[in-house]
């Protein structure tokens, strides 16, 4: 034999390996646990201006449905990890990329502020990983920057400020005045919402975005009194939220007959500004504690642990954590689209969701509730803060299919 | 109706009103900076930090001592200007010798620690201290619905920048202070207690941070991330005003305010944005801001 007929021979042993190999790797990937352990790591806002409604508080509830399976799946150990992104794309991504190459993460859960969650999305893509969006509102995330490796959990910018605007421009509020934030959040907010109100037969006075973070908004609140609107609906978070609100009730805005609408309230935000100044204002949300029996009970779990009452996201990592949970268990792999496909066959009927359904743009689709913040005098403990004025079935909550940009949907 | 860039005049009434109204705070926290940057030669960056302490102060003693805004607006300044001098004696006096930088970076780590450990017991979110019953309601204006509590903002506000400016240049205590600040070694040999001087000035200083924090409690949230939001700003006022003039400070801060109102109105994206443009003009023209002196 000479030595290029070896090297041939050489070389064709060595693809035949490589070849048998693949497959018993591609086969014992579809039966197993990757490292033998379900490594789960937590990324998110944990310091910042989110780390109230997602921040420790999501890790928590987190922690609570690794804890609910015994820390195992099988008899696979569930390992956690978590770090604080800092509301900063570059430093989620290069977190998210080191657990997974450095330590085998296979689900990153969390996930705030949607430009982190876009990236470690296409991050998850790329390396073929999972992801769970429940903090970042961008509806996007199911559109323009879907992937086939991760699922949108709890709400979207659609969701929250189309349902509200269609409600309240059904309960007579027909004119409206726009204040939103002044970055990518806010005017998807504002577009969706301009959008809504034209189409359900409302009218746009005026809009003004105010710089992000603003702390006197008195400025903005003449303004939307001197419009005459019958609604000032607000397209901002977090302490620019609490600090709008308060400033529009000292400056008699509600006492004169306008309504505030807020497009993304959490219940930590009503919590800080109070009752007195907050009450009457109209928003959507995708989770109360106090809605069922199983969601008080959850509520009570995660308050004897933490002190506070969950917000609808925290609540969404619980739930999504058990499903993910649940779907690992049930086909007996961390692979990232077994487990997604699992879970788009499997309704969701937990303390979060009754027949949520995860669609195959990956929005994990439930009904969503329109909300009130009730009068001091209505409010019967610490936590009594909402009364549902209405419920938003999922199929009209989010954005229909068929307008979806998503890739993996055939429009 | 009479119109300017068609926004109505009364409604521009309304603006410098609320203007003015922040300025008073610019003014508050900029005479502050001003104050100490004068005698101690340290750029304070832990003032909205203690600013923050005031607010959070009102706060805490409403809840847990039961103290009403009135005597909180006299004994949160005192007690946060108590911590103010703590900080002077046990650690700005022992870097004092050294290169202005060291300051800036002890003052700078002071404001990380004070508010991350806020943040860690507090949370981010924070929370709302309620209007003084006495201040409740509000005038109705031609032009707009001024709450009585912005109003007192703006009284208190002035009051106590025209008391600093008087106790300054009018009295024997702030003669003795604007020497200290161009001689501090002879006045030393006058007499002149300097490192005394020097605790007390930047405790006054803090304790004007503080008065401005209880002062904003009621209007805003309370919130561990209140100071730093607006410290930028404040020095921004301070360099445009120039350092080391007392009245240059307040005059400077209340036209801020305007500047920044009307810009709220028209063109609402570059409000905060606009008292840096003026930053960048005045330094260009006059480095040493428009009422300083020669450093």
């Amino acid at each position: 034999m000479s030595a290029t007929q070896s090297l041939r021979a050489s070389r064709l042993a060595k693809a035949v390996a490589i070849g048998l190999f693949a497959g018993l790797a591609a086969t014992t990937a579809q039966a197993n646990i990757s490292d033998n352990e379900v490594r789960i790591g937590y990324l998110d806002d944990l310091s910042g201006p989110y780390s109230d409604l997602a921040g420790p508080g999501g890790y928590e509830a987190i922690r609570m449905a690794v804890e609910d399976f015994d820390n195992k799946v099988g008899d696979k150990k569930i390992v956690l990890f978590q770090a604080d992104h800092k509301n900063n794309a570059d430093l989620g991504a290069n977190t998210a990329r080191e657990w997974i190459d450095r330590r085998g993460v296979d689900l990153i859960a969390g996930l705030n502020a949607s430009p982190v969650a876009i990236a470690v999305s296409r991050l998850v893509e790329e390396k073929n990983r999972f992801a769970i969006v429940s903090t970042a509102a961008a509806a996007s995330l199911t559109n323009e920057y879907c992937t086939p490796n991760h699922i949108h959990y709890v709400y979207d910018t659609y969701s929250v400020s189309n349902g509200a605007a269609k409600a309240i421009v059904a309960n007579g509020g027909k004119t409206w005045y726009l204040l939103s934030a002044d970055y990518a959040f806010g005017h998807a907010m504002e577009e969706q919402v301009s959008k809504a109100v034209a189409e359900n037969g409302g009218q746009v006075l005026g809009k003004a975005r105010h710089p992000f973070p603003t702390s006197d908004f008195s400025s903005y609140v003449l303004q939307a009194q001197a419009s005459g609107a019958q609604i000032v609906g607000l397209a901002s978070a977090g302490s620019d939220l609490v600090n709008a609100i308060s400033t529009a009730q000292q400056f008699g805005l509600m006492d004169a007959g306008q309504t505030m609408a807020s497009l993304m309230v959490f219940i930590t935000d009503i919590k800080s500004i109070g009752l007195q100044t907050a009450q009457g204002t109209q928003f959507v949300s995708g989770w109360y504690w106090d809605m069922n029996d199983e969601s008080r009970a959850w509520a009570k779990r995660y308050h004897e642990r933490t002190g506070n009452m969950p917000t609808m996201v925290q609540a969404g990592m619980y739930s999504s954590t058990t499903q993910y949970l649940k779907a690992v268990e049930a086909t007996g792999s961390d692979d990232p689209k077994a487990v997604r496909e699992h879970m788009i066959k499997t309704p969701i009927n937990d303390m979060f969701a009754k027949d949520g359904r995860v669609r195959e743009d990956g929005r994990m689709v439930h009904d969503m509730y329109l909300m009130q913040v009730k009068a001091p005098a209505d409010s019967t403990s610490e936590w009594d803060l909402f009364e549902t004025k209405s419920v938003i079935p999922g199929d009209e909550a989010f954005l229909p299919l068929s307008e979806s940009k998503c890739k993996l949907v055939n429009n | 109706m009479t119109t300017i860039l068609g926004v109505p005049l009364v409604a521009l009434f309304g603006q410098l009103l609320l203007g003015l109204i922040n300025g008073a705070f610019y003014a508050l926290l900029s005479l502050g900076l001003a104050v100490i940057f004068g005698l101690l030669r340290i750029i304070n960056f832990a003032h909205g930090a203690q600013y923050m302490l005031g607010a959070f102060g009102a706060l805490l003693f409403l809840q847990y001592l039961n103290i009403d805004y009135w005597v909180a607006l006299a004994l949160v300044p005192l007690t946060v200007g108590a911590i103010g001098i703590l900080i002077e004696r046990f650690l700005l006096r022992r870097i004092a010798h050294l290169d202005h930088l060291y300051g800036l970076l002890l003052t700078f780590g002071l404001a990380m620690i004070i508010e991350g450990s806020f943040v860690n017991f507090f949370g981010v979110s924070g929370a709302n201290y309620p209007i003084p019953e006495a201040l409740q309601g509000g005038f109705k204006l031609d032009f707009m619905f001024l709450p009585t509590y912005r109003a007192w903002v703006l009284v208190a506000g002035l009051g106590m920048c025209l008391f600093t400016w008087f106790m300054i240049e009018k009295t024997r205590l702030g003669a003795y202070l604007r020497a200290g600040t161009e001689k501090p070694q002879l006045m030393q040999a006058f007499g002149v207690n300097m490192p005394l001087l020097t605790t007390l000035t930047y405790g006054f200083g803090v304790a004007l941070a503080g008065f401005a924090g209880v002062l904003a409690a009621p209007i805003y949230s309370v919130s561990p991330a209140m100071g730093s939001n607006l410290l930028i700003v404040v020095f921004a006022v301070v360099v445009i005003g120039g350092m080391g003039s007392i009245m240059g400070a307040i005059l400077t801060g209340l036209a801020m305010g305007v500047i920044e109102g009307l810009t709220k109105v028209f063109w609402p994206e570059s409000a905060s944005t606009v008292i840096f443009f003026v930053m960048v003009l005045v330094l260009l023209v006059r480095p040493n801001g428009l009422f300083g002196k020669e450093v």
